[in-house]
């Protein structure tokens, strides 16, 4: 079953005659996902890579029955194109886009919250599930099909992660890759909280870094609902000075509990497995599979 | 993006919030010009010295001064001008002050009549609103009055649909202990500064201490104010403003190759793509014995000229002892990386510190050959234990 997308999702690409949009969309179809068309303002009636392009979301929609949209538009008009989809009735949008200014991702995320949209994203990797749908930009061939849930805040984090997992026997039931952003869709507890319920995922890792709260509300969470699976933590970031942003916009430590060490005291103390080094994860999932 | 004062309290004025007047100036000459000016435009007779650097805690570092003639604001100017400023904020090594803010004096008259305010905008991350902080302990370090005395802070969450409502001005206002002239002026400061966060996309507006003046007059006497820098291409004329002398040089070197580069004190240079793992990297070589020099993204395009950028940059720190590369190939090849690292080590010539290269994910094989097979003092890896470990043998 997994989560979110899997091979009966029918995807549209929004951005999809632009570089990044084109690239990956190839990349996607290559791996089996089923891409359904896509959207540029303006090329409406058009083809791109043999499938049709449309005006805008509403008339991929009507016309495909798209439940799922991968967003690679620039960052300007991002959020203009999260609110497109959330009013379409897209079920899942995944947005890839790195660089939207936090003021346009607030009004963003509150026009998915009065929505039954879920988002993704943005500034993430998008979402895999092994061998049936890859919505994101991940090299596919890392993630081989298993039992394992990966929910992460970085990209080549992610890939790491399921490269461990992978050689330590295991497989992957979906990665979500749900960004580094300070205002993001899916949260960290809200990707467990998926990943808990499937049927088919038997034990998550979760990836964090520093910055805000997320990961130490994921695990209260997790602890509050009986430590039903085992989780497998990571923080990255523990080396990073105070104040100064690491690359993404939300790693940035600011009070004295998003350090990394506060993070990994809280997520022990729920329960979860939390490693020191990011190359112990595959050892550490191992260890708590029978 | 962060602001200095002037610039901050010249952005706030243009959205109609009043403010402590004043004029930056390079040299004590331009300094006289500016006070005579100010004299002119605002009646003041004394003058406050302002170094603009971007830190907090200028007062007790002695860079702000008050001069009560054209005399004194020589000689104080003369002595902030060129200084290096060393607060808690700035770090043992300091910050050399450029620029200086010539401002009005706005502690007037009765001076049991005036009052010091704190007040700043932030985006609050669990409510996902903006928020207003406010306290009637101006003057101080907001983190010290949340310490001791929890109740004088006060929070004023704006939802991003709706904006700032009247009566959430009305109550901040009353909060404060304000009633009259000075309620009213108030409740337009809030308006005003609000609008300027908007505005100017700022991800912070910090005003401490905003000032009720002994003639009831609200005003902003300092003001700290970043821009988010996803939005700089919309905020053109703030981007511009930006001083790069308060930068670390390499810092900036590095964005104008566009690599993501974040100093730090360690004796281990690092080059990795993604921040995420940039940041499990640097995690990695603290457990491995050593300590980061620095934060580096060399993005998704980790081709021998961007390597080489990145390796020149590393390799102008002399605190670097070794250096790990950490590449997981995903859309990059491995092999194309490796190649980068051998043409970039060519080029530059002897590199005398210890490389150790860690290439996982699409050919990864073939990158690892390459490095292997091509004579140069580097090791591969391809696990990250295997990379941990030789950072380990590097620094034992």
């Amino acid at each position: 079953m997994s989560i979110l997308v899997n091979k009966n999702s029918k995807i549209i690409v929004q951005g999809f005659t632009g570089k990044e949009g084109t690239f990956h969309a190839e990349q996607m179809i290559a791996y089996g996902t089923k891409v359904v068309g896509g959207v540029t303002p303006g090329k409406g009636g058009q083809k791109h890579l043999d499938l049709p392009v449309y005006n805008t979301v509403a008339d991929a929609v009507a016309a495909t029955g798209a439940d799922v949209s991968i967003i690679f538009v620039p960052p300007a008009f991002a959020a203009d194109g999260i609110m497109e989809a959330a009013d379409s009735g897209i079920r899942v949008i995944v947005c890839i886009t790195e660089g939207i200014p936090v003021q346009d991702m607030l009004k963003a995320k509150k026009a998915v919250e009065n929505s039954s949209s879920i988002l993704i994203g943005p500034n993430c990797p998008g979402v895999i599930t092994p061998e049936e749908a890859k919505v994101g930009i991940m090299p596919g061939f890392v993630f081989k099909k298993g039992r394992i849930g990966i929910v992460s805040k970085s990209g080549t984090l992610t890939y790491e992660a399921a490269d461990q997992i992978v050689k330590a026997g295991f497989g992957v039931s979906t990665a979500i890759g749900i960004g580094g952003d300070p205002i993001i869709g899916t949260t960290t507890k809200e990707a467990v909280e998926l990943f808990m319920n499937d049927p088919e995922t038997d034990a998550i890792v979760m990836i964090g870094e520093i910055g805000g709260s997320m990961e130490a509300d994921a695990a209260r969470w997790i602890q509050e609902n009986g430590n039903k699976k085992p989780v497998i933590g990571f923080i990255a970031g523990q080396t990073a000075p105070a104040g100064r942003r690491m690359g993404h916009a939300g790693a940035i430590i600011g009070g004295k509990d998003d350090t990394a060490e506060a993070k990994m005291k809280i997520m022990s103390a729920c329960g979860l497995h939390v490693v020191a080094s990011p190359a112990e994860i595959g050892a550490e999932v191992a260890k708590h599979i029978k | 993006m962060n602001l200095h004062e002037h610039q901050a309290k010249e952005l706030l004025k243009k959205y109609g919030a009043a403010i402590q007047e004043g004029i930056a100036v390079e040299s004590v000459d331009e300094a006289v010009k500016a006070a005579e000016q100010l004299t002119q435009s605002t009646g003041t007779q004394w003058y406050v010295v302002k170094a603009q650097v971007h830190a907090g805690g200028r007062g007790k570092a002695g860079g702000v001064k008050l001069a009560k003639n054209i005399e004194e604001l020589k000689e104080k100017a003369g002595q902030i001008l060129g200084m290096t400023l060393i607060s808690p904020q700035t770090g043992p090594q300091g910050k050399k002050v450029n620029r200086i803010l010539i401002a009005q004096d706005v502690y007037y008259g009765d001076q049991s009549a005036i009052k010091e305010f704190y007040i700043s905008i932030l985006l609050d991350r669990a409510t996902k609103k903006n928020v207003i902080i406010y306290s009637t302990e101006g003057g101080m370090e907001i983190e010290e009055v949340a310490e001791t005395h929890p109740e004088k802070v006060h929070k004023e969450y704006i939802d991003p649909l709706l904006g700032l409502q009247a009566f959430q001005a009305r109550q901040i206002a009353f909060n404060l202990g304000l009633s009259g002239q000075a309620y009213k002026e108030m409740v337009n400061f809030v308006d005003k500064i609000y609008n300027a966060y908007i505005g100017a996309d700022a991800s912070l507006v910090e005003i401490n201490p905003c000032l009720k003046t002994s003639d009831d007059k609200i005003i902003a006497v300092d003001g700290k104010i970043s821009i988010d820098d996803n939005a700089l291409y919309r905020q053109v004329e703030l981007a511009e403003q930006e001083d790069k002398r308060e930068l670390e040089a390499m810092e900036v070197e590095a964005m104008s190759y566009d690599l993501n580069y974040v100093k730090l004190d360690g004796n281990v240079g690092c080059m990795v793509n993604g921040a995420g793992l940039a940041m499990a990297t640097m995690d990695i070589i603290k457990l491995s014995g050593g300590e980061p020099a620095n934060f580096l993204d060399v993005g998704g395009t980790a081709n021998a000229e961007r390597v080489e950028k990145a390796f020149r940059i590393i390799l102008k720190d002399p605190n670097v002892k070794a250096i790990l590369i950490n590449i997981f190939g995903g859309i990059v090849r491995c092999d194309r990386v490796a190649q980068g690292v051998v043409d970039a080590y060519k080029s530059i010539g002897n590199i005398p510190v210890p490389i150790i290269v860690r290439l996982q994910g699409t050919n990864a094989e073939e990158g690892k050959k390459l490095i292997d097979e091509s004579g140069l003092k580097v090791q591969s890896a391809i696990l990250l234990k295997e990379a941990a470990e030789a950072v380990k043998a590097v620094m034992a």
